[in-house]
């Protein structure tokens, strides 16, 4: 109806429109170049990063892009700083343990929210979501106390065990909403079948819901890689620190002059294995981000 | 096969939805509702763990409010850093958000390397940046070109805050997707029928765009607020890189949440920790509460 109204209008309408294109198209020139512009600055700290963890210590503050020479001795000098090896043990041993009790425990829970009848469900599935909004400060404290008097402090399990105990909610609320659509025949048939729902869980569920058991996963590994106020508070005994502990060898408290360099060596090596996996899974893990943004 | 009778298949299959929800349970009760229980009756004594608690009453809450300067200053800070940071970072990221969603040439690429940094954590990360600002840093070097004097972020007080709000910039592609995601869920025939209707850039925005993704505003808001008032790795390790003191320099990186680190694992005052957490816990859902009860004003649901 607009549009019949404003063709009436004639000449002054066609005006108008070429000039909305000619406007438009140097919009878009604009907005190309803010976005290369934008692009580069996102780009520039890591390269700067690499460019330090090249340089000899006396070069570290000049501007230059290329070192000369190039010194890659750094990495196994900073690495060589810390015992990395065996803290990188550590990080693996704690990080492939709580993705394993995520992925399995939050994609139990999330099946019987998803497609099991019981009464309470649709509530108990509203407290699920009440806690992601919870403060985790508040149970910090009380969870450690809890944990010390397990004799838990200086052992992996407080960093692991909690895991396999829902997995987290936003975990579960991202595989309810993937589980919901897959077709319920599928259940049904497998019943008649005389399937279990574990079995129908494990065999038919799980392995179609790939992408989504794969944002998850990732989602795990970068949280209990990157994590530092768990291992800070559970872990004294040097021995079964991890990556992100062992670096503060690094910080002032070590003693000296910050040596940035190999600061910017150690961080490049340990943040690797996330660059490399985003970039390998970084479509689940744009999608499964977006789908919460929706629904949230 | 035979059924006992009172095992009806709803039965059945409710008792099944309980047992698979029992790794949950367990953790809620375990893990979450019992230690805030516990956690408030800490809150009312003297603990240090080794030896039984003490029981104070209000004395923890009283010495807080009516003594405790380190508690007003990281109470600032984190204030500071929460009304601060919060709406910087949603803008950026409506900013790249509404730039992806241009469907420019490249766009794939872009949106690659603006989320990217997203994914980087932990004390790596905030080395990179107490390198990248530091005095005779890349920041301050490229303010240089332009004969803007850089401030000395991380080592003067005055820019602590202002130089982690800078770092946080570089990693809001969470937000970015979750917008990126709510612009492209708007039918295009609301902005066409604009268009046809002489509507201007501004208007459309204001007018179609904005109201459509108050919704994931509203999320980002919300989540952001919780986090921000839990801000703790990078202020703890920048001030333990730069000033070997946590909270340095000046205890203007003295967030609330290092504030009960330090109290809770420095010098081992569980009940005294506890009284500021749950002060903290107060305070977020009080301004969540807050938000959900204003959001009725600008958020839009459709239908």
């Amino acid at each position: 109806m607009a549009v019949a109204a404003k063709r009436a209008g004639g000449n002054h309408l066609m005006d108008w429109q070429q000039n909305q294109r000619v406007q438009s198209a140097i919009g878009r020139t604009l907005a190309f170049l803010l976005i290369c512009a934008l692009a580069i600055l996102f780009v520039v700290p890591l390269v700067w990063m690499f460019v330090t963890s090249i340089k000899t210590q006396a070069q570290v503050f000049d501007p230059n892009w290329i070192p000369h020479p190039a010194q890659w001795r750094n990495y196994p000098d900073a690495l060589s700083s810390a015992p990395f090896l065996l803290y990188f043990r550590n990080t693996v041993i704690i990080t492939g343990i709580s993705m394993f009790g995520t992925v399995l425990s939050s994609s139990l829970v999330a099946y019987s929210f998803a497609r099991l009848r019981f009464p309470g469900r649709e509530a108990l599935f509203m407290l699920v979501l009440a806690t992601m909004m919870l403060p985790g400060i508040v149970t910090l404290i009380p969870v450690y106390i809890i944990f010390s008097k397990m004799h838990w402090v200086n052992t992996f399990l407080p960093l692991t065990v909690p895991a396999f105990f829902g997995g987290g909610a936003f975990n579960i609320f991202l595989l309810r909403q993937f589980f919901r659509n897959i077709p319920m025949e599928l259940s049904e048939s497998a019943r008649i079948d005389g399937a279990s729902e574990l079995r129908i869980w494990w065999q038919i569920i799980l392995p179609l819901s790939g992408p989504i058991l794969t944002a998850i996963t990732i989602f795990s590994f970068q949280g209990a890689w990157e994590d530092y106020l768990g291992p800070l508070i559970y872990l004294d005994n040097q021995a079964l620190w991890t990556l992100q502990l062992g670096l503060t060898v690094f910080e002032a408290s070590g003693g000296g002059i910050p040596m940035w360099h190999w600061m910017m060596a150690a961080s490049l090596v340990i943040m690797s294995p996330v660059l490399i996996v985003f970039f390998l899974a970084q479509r689940y893990f744009i999608e499964s981000i977006a789908i919460s943004g929706i629904k949230g | 096969m035979q059924q006992r009778p009172w095992l009806t298949p709803r039965r059945r299959e409710a008792t099944l939805g309980y047992l698979f929800l029992l790794p949950w349970v367990i953790g809620f009760l375990g893990l979450t509702l019992g230690p805030m229980i516990f956690s408030l009756y800490t809150s009312f004594t003297k603990y240090n763990i080794v030896n039984a608690p003490q029981w104070l009453g209000f004395g923890n809450y009283q010495d807080i409010f009516e003594y405790n300067e380190d508690f007003r200053a990281s109470l600032y800070n984190t204030v500071w850093y929460v009304v601060v940071n919060t709406p910087i970072s949603i803008a950026f990221a409506l900013v790249l958000a509404l730039l992806l969603n241009m469907k420019l040439r490249g766009t794939n690429l872009f949106r690659t390397i603006f989320y990217s940094p997203t994914v980087l954590g932990g004390v790596s990360m905030v080395f990179l940046w107490v390198w990248i600002l530091n005095p005779q840093g890349l920041v301050d070097r490229g303010l240089a070109l332009i004969h803007v004097p850089g401030p000395n972020w991380f080592y003067d007080p005055a820019w602590t805050k202002p130089g982690l709000v800078v770092m946080n910039l570089w990693r809001v592609g969470t937000g970015m997707i979750i917008l990126l995601a709510g612009l492209n869920a708007i039918p295009r025939t609301l902005y066409e029928a604009a268009n046809i209707d002489g509507a201007r850039l501004w208007t459309r925005f204001w007018r179609i765009t904005m109201p459509l993704l108050s919704p994931s505003l509203f999320f980002m808001v919300v989540t952001g607020i919780i986090g921000a008032f839990q801000v703790f790795t990078s202020a703890y390790v920048i001030s333990q890189t730069v000033a070997n003191s946590p909270g340095a320099p000046a205890k203007s990186l003295l967030f609330y949440e290092l504030l009960i680190y330090l109290n809770a694992w420095q010098d081992l005052k569980m009940g005294y920790a506890a009284a500021l957490s749950w002060i903290l816990f107060i305070i977020i859902m009080i301004v969540t509460g807050v938000q959900l009860w204003l959001s009725s004003r600008w958020v839009y649901y459709e239908g």
